[in-house]
Parts: structure tokens; C-alpha cells; sequence
């Protein structure tokens, strides 16, 4: 430390959005100036994401999107930086006036950010303002994780999930929450549930939109590449074929920045790359965004999966955000995305019928010995808050009422 | 054929890259000669946009474990986007005969160099991905003028390079179904259209299916095939590989040398490669079209470029011009795309699987040379099995996946040694 260094390394700093119209300018200027290939060989998404839906995207992308208008949302919301672990961790954070308010840790995954959870910050923390009542009030924070976003990227290996789950706690700790829940999916789900692992007094419970429930016997006979055991019930029979494709199909992106993450030097240099790599994530989240461009209303604005791209691209955190799966590879003991980790902690379960797979109650039910919600919805894909940021919210205020 | 193709081809017009012959009808057989002359505005186009390039930040590990290293790829940009000259390996390619001819609707470029010696035997080399015509330059004058490089004139051969379907200078496919077996089909077509009626295949990396398959079919014409990347991983192997069962008992050193090999590959990123173009070559292609750096970056992710050095060390195979002619072909002639769908096209077969490739219903000579610089190395034992009809097998200590490239000369050395017992048949 030095004479002139009167920060803490733990003060809670406020922190100011802002961007370079100049970069805003040039994004515009490269998705105008892309080199496109040909389109597919094929009349169907069967070879990833479709020319036309991406030369839709673009020419919206250039011309009429508008991310001023995700810039000003973004700063209408009071936002911290404090340094966890030696890294400065980027939040959002909104204190609800209702008192007793519940805290809630709320964290993204990939290709997601904060710009996921905006929609659901308004019901969550003024419920009386959207159908709730005071005491379905929280505080919510909503961090960046470590490479993402406004979070600092990291300059060393070892921020894999577990780093992240006790910097979380750090946090949660460091804004004097004593009683808090956390809610994710994606990588946000394997953060909340290792929350769970470590199980600190001040957490109560956790909520999960994308739960890890393959029992392991499952697992094992998907990676041998035999057929579905006899035995499944219809649901886990689904869910058995919505991971058998997604293991065959679509889990190259996955492998890649796992094994290579520095590889993907197109993505920091190429929007259009950048955009298709993101819409590639799941096949089912791509159909909807193909909807999306094709003028079919649905949870998701062409504004809304353009304002994540942008977001993305304005803090050239492509390459940064996939060294997450490489860290989370380089413990392959932990097992899949997928496998049971054994929570023993207060779990509430929320499936959307297209996630990569819906968990079945059954497989819920096993994977955690004290389940306490499980609501299965008719609609709904990846991004749950995204997308279906009302049903989340309901199943958040249902499933935490105990815990008041 | 005629021997004096030197002289009518002066007289034919040249046809550059973005003027070809009109478009004609898909039953036209023609052989139209070619001639490699892009454009100045895409040079410049591709200076401008390496000098542009956006970069992400440096990787957290002091090694190449994460990918190609941001201080060696930004060096690599500096010195593509200034003092690389592309003209240089245009000229090469320009100085051989190159052609074009239509098969099975689809435009297939090619090198077609002939020996003067009169019983030179004809063969035909096939590339393979991130490869191109421009790996097998250096072995033409070797394989067709073997007086002047250490050969005899008995070991002279007229060989034919073609660039894969979407591929270099040949022909995108527009539809689905362009996989080795067809390939294989369009090969045995081009050969017969050369009126070779006696030849043999070569091929490494997708050359090797490709050769292998048009073994498997008996191509009319066919005598043997050599390859450099045999598919001879024993099925008890990569059904163990997938399940995490144990490893089969009683493994020989060279057997568990090459499993090591094969989990070496697989961490060091060619699942990765390798799952996403398989599956999404649509989903990374829009990436690695718009931006040099993100192709290099793509393709030197391939394990046959896991210790070239960048031109650091100028003993080393592969030079920085070596390796940048061939991603700049890649760029020019917007392949990245177009390329990885032949993985696509190939579905799940696996490249060292013989059961995928029914290596044991090919009763033609397969001679295999196992280069112990790449990273794949098969044992002997393992060849045998997957291929009956193995008629030569020999390990040489230099050389890796690129082998033709990296050691041009060793490598003829060994095209001559494998098929010289097939040269009475001709």
C-alpha cells in the first residue's frame, strides 16, 4: 500500500456505465463491412445457425438497433465494483424499500450477462408495483461473473466455480446480508449450487432454472452411446433425447472453449462471428430467436438478443467468458454440467419445457434431498428471466415465503 | 495423351479466379485450364482488415494449453498484414498446370503435373483440413522429376492434386452429400477423364478416408493406395475411450504410446475443432469468414501445428510463408465455411476408426507410412488389423501430420518405396 492509497481493498465502490460512442460507431462499421460465407447446404438449422437469420440480425444490427437505449436502461440502475479474491467484481444492486425485503444473489451464465436479469428487477424488488405484495419483496444483486461484462477479466487460471461460489458469499457477506438466497441457471446454476456445497449459515436456500439432476447411472449410459434404459418414465424419456442430441449435436461450442478459448480470436474481431457463436448456444433458444427475426412475438425482442450481443462485444468479453468452461475443465473429477452434485441445502426447482433438457421431477427429486418447489412450465426456453421473467418471478416469491 | 502439354497450354487463355470459363452445363467433361490471379482489391481488403483487427486479451497461461498465444497471433497479423506477399506463392501455383473440370456438378480444381519419363506412374494426392493444394507443392518435383532429386527414372510418377469439394479453387457444393465416399467416386472419375487407366491414391489427414474409400470401391484403374493417417485404432480402443472403461490388457509400449497420442489430440483441442464443425460448421463459420486473425487463429488450433514455432526457429518444417500461403488460401478463396462441411457431410465417422471405414473389406494394396512426429501414431500391430491387405509399413523419425509439407523429400522418398512393387502392374 502506499501514502496516497486511502481505498479499502474491500470498500464497495459506486460504478459509472458508460461507453465510446466511437466503439458504438465502429461495431456498426464492421457488422456493414462483414464477409459473409455462402448459405448452408441444407433447408434446415441442422448446420448451425442459418444465413438468413444472421444476415436478418445484421441488417438490423447496423441499421436500426438502437443500443442507446440499452445503455440508458443499464444506467438507471445503481451499480458497484468491489475487489473479491483480487478481482474487481462488477454488481447491480437494488434494495427494495418494503422492509424484511429477502436478498437474493441472482447470477448469469453463458452467452448470458446481467442484461438477462433486468426484466425481473421490477417485480423482485417493488412487487407491489407488478402483482405482488410487500412481503414478496427482495433485494437483489446481480453480479458479472469474472470475465464478463464489467467484471475484470482474469490474468490467471483458477477462477473456476467453486472461487467464484466463495467470492459470491464474500459478497453477500461484504453488503451485510446475513440471510440470503441464490437463484441462477446455466453457469449460474452450478454457482448457486456450489453455494449450496459449501452451505455457509447466511444461505438459506437456492433456486435453480437449470437444475443438474442426470443421475449418474444415466450419465454412464449416455457417454457409452447405448439406447435409454427401459425403465424411464415419459419425462425422463424426453429428457434423455433432449441431452442425447445435445451431447451428439451441440455441445461443440461447449468442447471448444473448454479445451482452446483462446482459439476464438474471430469473436473479438468479428460481430456477425460473434453473434452466431452466441446464438448457437442451444438449439431450442435458436429456434425462438429465429422466430424472433422472423417478426413472431415471443419473450425475447430482436432488441433484447441484440442488447446481450452488444454487450458482449462493447466489453470484447468473448474470449475472457469462455475461459470459464476452460477452468471448469481443468477439474474434470467435478463431472458433467449436468451430473448431481448433491445439494443438501433448501433447493426450489423451475423447468422450462426447452432448456438443453427438462429435468423431470424424478431426477429433481433425487438430486436433491431437500426440494422443496418444482414447477414445470408450459412454455420457455434457456433464459429464464429473459424470456419468462413473470413465471420466474412468481415461482421466486412462491417457493421463498419460508424462509421470511 | 499427348506429351507436349507445355506447349498447348501457353497457347490457351488464362482465366483468373473471378473470370472463369462461363458457366456450362453439368454434363460438360471438359478439362479447362486454370490460372490463380486474385484480385488486388481482395489483398488489400485483407491488409486493411488484418490492420483492424479487434484483439481479445492475452491468455491466463504462460503455454499454448488455451490456443494460439495472443503475442505470437499479433505478431503473426503484423507481419501478414505488411511484409507477406502473397504474389510469391500465386507464382508457384501458377507455375504449374492447373485445371478445372466439372464432376458430379461440382467444379474440381487440380494440379496436374506429368513426368517426362515415359512410365512414370500416375497418382493422385489428396489434401486434407486446415490443408490445400499448397501442402503438396514441394513434393512435385521430387514425385515427377526424380533424377534431379535423388531418385531414379524408374521412380518417377505424373501426379494429380485436386482441391477437396469447397475446398482452394474448387467448386462449393450447394447441397448436402459430399462426403469421402463421394468424393472417393469423383476421384475415380477425374482419373479416368485424365484417361489414366492405371494409378494409385495417396492421401493424409481427410485424404486418407478419401484414398482409403476409393480402395474399398476398387476404382476402376485403381493399384494401391499409400496413406499417412490410417484408421487403425482397434474398436475395443475407442469403445473404451468412450465408456472410461478400463484400457484392454496385455497392450504392447507402441499400443499404449499411441493411446497416449490419441488422448493427447483429443486435450489438445481437435475434440474441439473437430465436435463443432462435425455438428455446427454454420455456427463458426460466420467468425473465421469475416476475420484473418480469428481464421489463423481456428486453424493453427489444429494439433498438426502444436509445435511449429511461428517461423521463430528457421530449421523448423514449416515456415511463416509456408503456413500463411495456406491460411491466405483459405481467406481468399472464402473456404473456412465451405471446408469445415465436409465435416458435416462425414457425420460421426471417426477418422482412426476402421470400423467406420471398413478398412478390412479393401483388398488392393495399402501401404502406410507413420510419421512419428505427428501425433497420431498407430502401431504396427493395430495397422495390420485394420487392413488386411497392408503391403508396406514403415515408421520414420521426422515429419508430423503434414508430412508431405514438413519433410517434401522423405516423404517422396517414401511414395517411391511403397508403390515400387506395384510399378509391373502398370
Amino acid at each position: 500500500m502506499t501514502q496516497t492509497a486511502t481505498v479499502q481493498q474491500t470498500d464497495i465502490r459506486p460504478f459509472r456505465v458508460s461507453f465510446s460512442a466511437e466503439e458504438v460507431a465502429d461495431l456498426r462499421r464492421r457488422v456493414k463491412a462483414t464477409k459473409w460465407p455462402e448459405r448452408e447446404t441444407v433447408n434446415d438449422a441442422s448446420q448451425g445457425v442459418q444465413f438468413a437469420t444472421t444476415q436478418k440480425l445484421a441488417r438490423y444490427w447496423s441499421t436500426d438497433y438502437d443500443w442507446s437505449k440499452c445503455e440508458a436502461k443499464l444506467k438507471a440502475l445503481p451499480h458497484f465494483m468491489t475487489e473479491i479474491d483480487g478481482l474487481d467484481i462488477h454488481f447491480i444492486h437494488v434494495k427494495s424499500k418494503h422492509p424484511n425485503a429477502l436478498p437474493i444473489i441472482v447470477t448469469h451464465g453463458w452467452p448470458g450477462s446481467v442484461i438477462e436479469q433486468l426484466k425481473i428487477i421490477g417485480p423482485l424488488t417493488d412487487p407491489t408495483a407488478y402483482g405482488g405484495s410487500a412481503s414478496d419483496a427482495f433485494d437483489i444483486v446481480i453480479p458479472s461473473l469474472p470475465g464478463y461484462g464489467f467484471t475484470a477479466k482474469t490474468s490467471k487460471p483458477g477462477w473456476d466455480v467453486p472461487r467464484i461460489s466463495r467470492a459470491w458469499i464474500t459478497l453477500m457477506k461484504r453488503l451485510g446480508y446475513t440471510r440470503f438466497v441464490a437463484q441462477g441457471g446455466d453457469w449460474g446454476n452450478a454457482v448457486s449450487e456450489v453455494m449450496g456445497l459449501i452451505a455457509p449459515p447466511e444461505l438459506l436456500a437456492i433456486s435453480t432454472n437449470m437444475p443438474a439432476t442426470v443421475p449418474p447411472e444415466i450419465s454412464k449410459a449416455m457417454a457409452a452411446g447405448g439406447p435409454p434404459p427401459a425403465n424411464l418414465t415419459p419425462d425422463e424419456l424426453n429428457a434423455w433425447k433432449q441431452l442425447d442430441f445435445f451431447y451428439k449435436k451441440g455441445l461443440g461450442y461447449a468442447n471448444e472453449m473448454a479445451l482452446r478459448p483462446q482459439t476464438l480470436y474471430a469473436l473479438a474481431d468479428s460481430p456477425v462471428g460473434l453473434a452466431a457463436w452466441i446464438l448457437d448456444h442451444d438449439s431450442q433458444s435458436y429456434d425462438l430467436i429465429v422466430r424472433v427475426f422472423d417478426g413472431v412475438s415471443e419473450g425475447l425482442t430482436r432488441d433484447d438478443i441484440l442488447d446481450n450481443i452488444t454487450f458482449y462485444w462493447l466489453t470484447n468479453t468473448a474470449v475472457s467468458s469462455a475461459r470459464l468452461y476452460w477452468e471448469a475443465a481443468q477439474t474434470p473429477s467435478r463431472g458433467g454440467f449436468f451430473d448431481v452434485r448433491g445439494v443438501k441445502i433448501p433447493v426450489s426447482v423451475t423447468v422450462f419445457p426447452n432448456e438443453i433438457y427438462a429435468a423431470p421431477q424424478t431426477w429433481a427429486t433425487r438430486a436433491y434431498t431437500n426440494l422443496i418447489y418444482f414447477k414445470k412450465h408450459e412454455k420457455g426456453t434457456h433464459f429464464a428471466a429473459w424470456e419468462q421473467p413473470a413465471w420466474l418471478t412468481a415461482d421466486l416469491r412462491e417457493s421463498f415465503r419460508w424462509f421470511r | 495423351m499427348n506429351r507436349v502439354w507445355p506447349l498447348l497450354l501457353l497457347a490457351l487463355p488464362c482465366y483468373s479466379q473471378m473470370t472463369q470459363a462461363p458457366t456450362l452445363p453439368v454434363t460438360d467433361t471438359s478439362i479447362r485450364p486454370f490460372h490463380v490471379q486474385i484480385p488486388q482489391a481482395q489483398i488489400d481488403d485483407l491488409r486493411r482488415r488484418l490492420a483492424a483487427t479487434r484483439w481479445p486479451d492475452k491468455e491466463t497461461v504462460p503455454d499454448a494449453s488455451q490456443g494460439a498465444q495472443l503475442a505470437r497471433m499479433q505478431e503473426l497479423a503484423r507481419y501478414w498484414g505488411s511484409a507477406y506477399d502473397w504474389r510469391k506463392v500465386e507464382k508457384r501455383l501458377n507455375s504449374y498446370p492447373q485445371f478445372i473440370t466439372n464432376i458430379d456438378g461440382v467444379d474440381i480444381h487440380f494440379i496436374h503435373v506429368r513426368s517426362l519419363n515415359q512410365n512414370a506412374l500416375p497418382m493422385i494426392i489428396t489434401h486434407g483440413w486446415p490443408g490445400s493444394v499448397i501442402e503438396q507443392l514441394k513434393i512435385i518435383g521430387p514425385l515427377t522429376d526424380p533424377t534431379a532429386h535423388g531418385g531414379s527414372a524408374a521412380d518417377a510418377f505424373d501426379v494429380v492434386i485436386p482441391s477437396l469439394p469447397g475446398y482452394g479453387f474448387s467448386g462449393h457444393p450447394s447441397g448436402p452429400g459430399w462426403d469421402p465416399t463421394r468424393i472417393a467416386r469423383a476421384w475415380g472419375e477425374l482419373m479416368k477423364r485424365l484417361g489414366y487407366a492405371r494409378y494409385v491414391a495417396q492421401g493424409g489427414d481427410w485424404g486418407s478416408p478419401v484414398s482409403s474409400e476409393m480402395a474399398r470401391q476398387k476404382v476402376p484403374g485403381l493399384l494401391g493406395i499409400h496413406i499417412n493417417l490410417p484408421a487403425a485404432t482397434p474398436p475395443e480402443v475407442t469403445a473404451a475411450f468412450a465408456s472410461g472403461a478400463p484400457l484392454p490388457e496385455g497392450l504392447s509400449d507402441k499400443e499404449r504410446a499411441a493411446i497416449d497420442g490419441l488422448r493427447g489430440t483429443a486435450k489438445m483441442g481437435s475434440l474441439a475443432y473437430f465436435t463443432m464443425m462435425s455438428a455446427r460448421p454454420q455456427a463458426v463459420g460466420y467468425g473465421i469468414t469475416d476475420s484473418p486473425a480469428g481464421l489463423a487463429g481456428w486453424i493453427l488450433v489444429h494439433p498438426g501445428f502444436a509445435n511449429w514455432t511461428y517461423g521463430a526457429d528457421p530449421q523448423a518444417a514449416l515456415s511463416r510463408d509456408d503456413v500463411l500461403d495456406d491460411i491466405t488460401l483459405y481467406w481468399l478463396t472464402n473456404t473456412a465455411t465451405s471446408s469445415a462441411r465436409l465435416y458435416w457431410d462425414n457425420g460421426p465417422k471417426g477418422a482412426t476408426s476402421p470400423t467406420a471405414w471398413k478398412t478390412s473389406e479393401i483388398s488392393l494394396p495399402v501401404a502406410v507410412t507413420v510419421f512419428q512426429e505427428d501425433l497420431y501414431r498407430p502401431p504396427e500391430t493395430w495397422v495390420r488389423r485394420a487392413y488386411p491387405s497392408l503391403t508396406y509399413f514403415h515408421e520414420v523419425q521426422k515429419g508430423g501430420h503434414f508430412a508431405a509439407w514438413e519433410q517434401p523429400q522423405l516423404f517422396s522418398e517414401e511414395l517411391r518405396a511403397a508403390f515400387k512393387p506395384l510399378r509391373g502392374q502398370q
